[in-house]
């Protein structure tokens, strides 16, 4: 089987949503998995085709947030930054939407290609919990679809999204999280900093808000990925050691 | 890494951000997500069943309330203890009543086929004995306590444990999840040692590991509850004498937590220095588990562990004991012999010579320290059949135990080394000697101290 792809999907999401239901149901018998380069993290990455497009799914490890707390966060943030993905594609629990949407919110800063998928709506139903999608997308400025994946339903919706999107047919329009006033003085005192030292490359505010955090090791990606740009290196990830499943 | 060129526009951005930032920044950050998520919520989503939506809310409004988190922990850990040995008194006299049958027509086939008395010795007396005291003193309680301990997890109850822990632990500069690696170490501490993989923080993981063993695990809540319901519920009889030793073996159990964070503490400040990491805790709805799923699985994993653990390490051990106690040097046996030597040092920390041999022979497994050292007071070098708790009594009476040997006895065994399966766990996880090392030194030198203190103050004060 041939694995050539045209286009990447990150797939996130916290831990128990679901999301490994929805990388099999995707992607099949089509998996590699390995490691992470140099960490002892998960590495799963399978492959699919919707309508004569290849695309490359990359299952990130489960995470609450993105604030590099633990390697897995480390790995997850870092290849949604680095990687590139053509779409980051957010799995939340529909019966906990709430404490989900904190990852989404967390992935909308840094970069606007994403779709978020608001998973067991089956279960959601059951326990009364009604969620308006259209408000929801309206809300975060990226489309949201519904699924269940245990039942496979919304999942040629979900591929459609996709499709529209790396086509360049969707505008997403992310929302901004507005921060406390002293936070947001900051933000502007280093994002000028910040797009000087780095470029463009990057989502600067939000490069500006780890920084604020004290978030030393996304200093050092940022600068081992230079050297790398610098040193000509053409891919970011897929030098894990893959073997077929 | 490889320093650019120098001055470093990196490190120069982060020195700017730096100046900026202050303590609460990750609060503020943290904060204005969840309101916004909030928000969203609350334009997006409605609720048709609304009763549904706040039980768990509710109950842990309740369970992790800062008034009544603490008191409802102690309550149940109480309740889990007083079940426990309420309950696993007459199986295991039972238990001991059958293996000592089955021991008889043991002894009858050996002499029926003339086997030589030493192999009769090393075969029933030794192994057959230890295994059979193992099994009949620690299975009882072990498919009592862990079928609760399950039921209270599949509930749903632990996280919110380790939620109400997190604080102490914080506060001791540890992690919250060692407050779930010490759950785990109930049960056994090697198996507790892997789990602190869940720790990422290789500080934190060290704390974790290092204090683990603080807690009884499998192998010493026996030896605890026997001591406890022997010397320290002596004077009490009926449903007052098993609360009692409840009472002892509960406060036993938090002694060991108040070590566990104390030792925390300060290795945080000294030779682990650092601050906790934060981490996100999942506190999963209350729902009613499988309970009778739950209970067959929890005892049949149990009796399976315990029985493969008995064979396994305490029926060498047995044996390796009932050869030390019948090979003879001069007129005294090998293990006569060592348990002299160690008298003087023992007696300093209010033990004897054969109750600190016994734990160094008990260095493989918790479980055969007790029997061993029966074994050692009995010159006949085997285990005795152990008809009743009160010939039991009798013979540490005998060897001249009182109140303070067997709380002596009792601290000890809280407080010294792991067992080599832990050791082996821990060198395995740190790959570190110097570290396990650590792990081996510093419990045992803390169960010195505190056991020669204790001596020290109980005879100083006129106790006696």
């Amino acid at each position: 089987m041939s694995n050539h792809y045209e286009y990447t999907i990150a797939l996130a999401g916290n831990p128990n949503t679901g999301k490994s239901t929805l990388f099999n149901l995707l992607t099949g018998l089509r998996q590699h998995t390995g490691n992470w380069p140099g960490k002892t993290v998960i590495h799963a990455e399978g492959f699919f085709a919707h309508n004569n497009r290849n695309y490359r799914m990359i299952d990130l490890p489960g995470t609450y947030s993105l604030y590099s707390n633990s390697a897995d966060e480390e790995v997850a943030r870092d290849f949604i930054i680095f990687g590139k993905p053509d779409v980051t594609l957010v799995v939340l629990d529909a019966t906990a939407l709430e404490r989900n949407l904190n990852l989404a919110l967390q992935v909308l800063e840094m970069t606007h290609r994403v779709i978020v998928c608001v998973n067991l709506m089956d279960e959601a139903k059951k326990k009364g919990i009604r969620i308006n999608v259209n408000q929801l997308s309206k809300k975060l400025g990226v489309p949201v679809v519904p699924i269940s994946a245990r039942n496979k339903e919304g999942i040629n919706e979900l591929l459609d999204t996709i499709d529209r999107m790396v086509c360049g047919d969707i505008e997403t329009n992310p929302i901004v999280i507005s921060y406390s006033r002293s936070i947001e003085e900051k933000i502007a005192k280093l994002v000028p900093l910040v797009q000087e030292t780095i470029g463009n490359e990057y989502p600067a505010r939000w490069v500006a808000l780890r920084l604020l955090d004290g978030d030393t090791s996304l200093l050092q990606a940022l600068q081992q990925e230079q050297h790398r740009l610098l040193k000509e290196v053409p891919h970011y990830a897929c030098h894990c050691s893959a073997k077929s499943v | 890494m490889r320093a650019t060129v120098p001055p470093n526009p990196f490190d120069e951005l982060m020195n700017s951000a730096q100046s900026l930032s202050d303590g609460n920044t990750r609060e503020q950050i943290v904060s204005a997500i969840f309101q916004t998520s909030q928000a969203i919520c609350h334009e997006t989503v409605t609720y048709t069943k609304q009763e549904k939506r706040y039980e768990t809310e509710k109950l842990d409004r309740i369970f992790t309330s800062k008034l009544w988190g603490f008191p409802i922990m102690l309550a149940m850990l109480a309740v889990v203890i007083y079940i426990t040995i309420a309950g696993a008194n007459i199986p295991s006299s039972m238990l001991a009543e059958l293996f000592g049958w089955i021991e008889g027509y043991l002894t009858l086939a050996f002499k029926a086929m003339h086997a030589p008395d030493w192999l009769h010795g090393i075969l029933v007396l030794g192994l057959y004995r230890g295994t059979a005291w193992v099994v009949s003193v620690m299975l009882p309680p072990m498919a009592i306590f862990f079928p609760i301990f399950a039921l209270l997890e599949n509930y749903g109850y632990l996280p919110r444990v380790a939620f109400n822990m997190d604080r102490l632990f914080k506060s001791s500069g540890a992690h919250g999840k060692q407050s779930l690696t010490m759950a785990m170490g109930f049960g056994c501490n090697a198996a507790a040692i892997m789990s602190t993989r869940i720790i990422e923080s290789p500080r934190e993981r060290m704390l974790a590991i290092l204090t683990n063993n603080f807690v009884p695990c499998n192998g010493r809540w026996p030896t605890l509850i026997l001591l406890a319901s022997l010397f320290m519920a002596a004077g009490y009889t009926g449903g007052w004498k098993t609360l009692v030793t409840a009472g002892v073996v509960m406060s036993m159990v938090l002694f060991g937590i108040i070590v566990t964070l104390t030792v925390s503490w300060v290795l945080s400040k000294t030779a682990l220095r650092g601050v906790p990491t934060h981490y996100t805790l999942e506190l999963p709805p209350y729902r009613r588990p499988k309970i009778w799923d739950t209970i067959v699985r929890a005892t049949l994993d149990k009796s399976l562990y315990v029985l493969k653990r008995a064979v396994t390490v305490a029926a060498p051990a047995a044996i390796l004991t009932w050869v030390l106690g019948n090979i003879h040097i001069g007129d005294t046996t090998i293990l006569a012999y060592m348990a002299h030597a160690l008298d003087p040092f023992a007696r300093e920390l209010g033990l004897d010579g054969y109750i600190l041999l016994a734990f160094i022979l008990g260095l493989p497994a918790n479980e055969i320290v007790l029997p061993v050292l029966l074994m050692g007071y009995l010159s006949t070098g085997a285990l005795t059949e152990v008809d009743s708790l009160y010939s039991l009594k009798q013979i540490f009476l005998d060897h001249g135990w009182t109140w303070l040997t067997a709380l002596n006895m009792m601290l000890f065994s809280l407080l010294h080394y792991p067992c080599g399966t832990t050791l082996v766990n821990i060198y395995k996880e740190t790959k570190s000697k110097k570290w396990t090392f650590v792990s081996f030194a510093l419990p045992t030198g803390i169960a010195i101290a505190v056991t020669f203190l204790t001596t020290q103050i109980v005879q100083w004060l006129g106790l006696l």
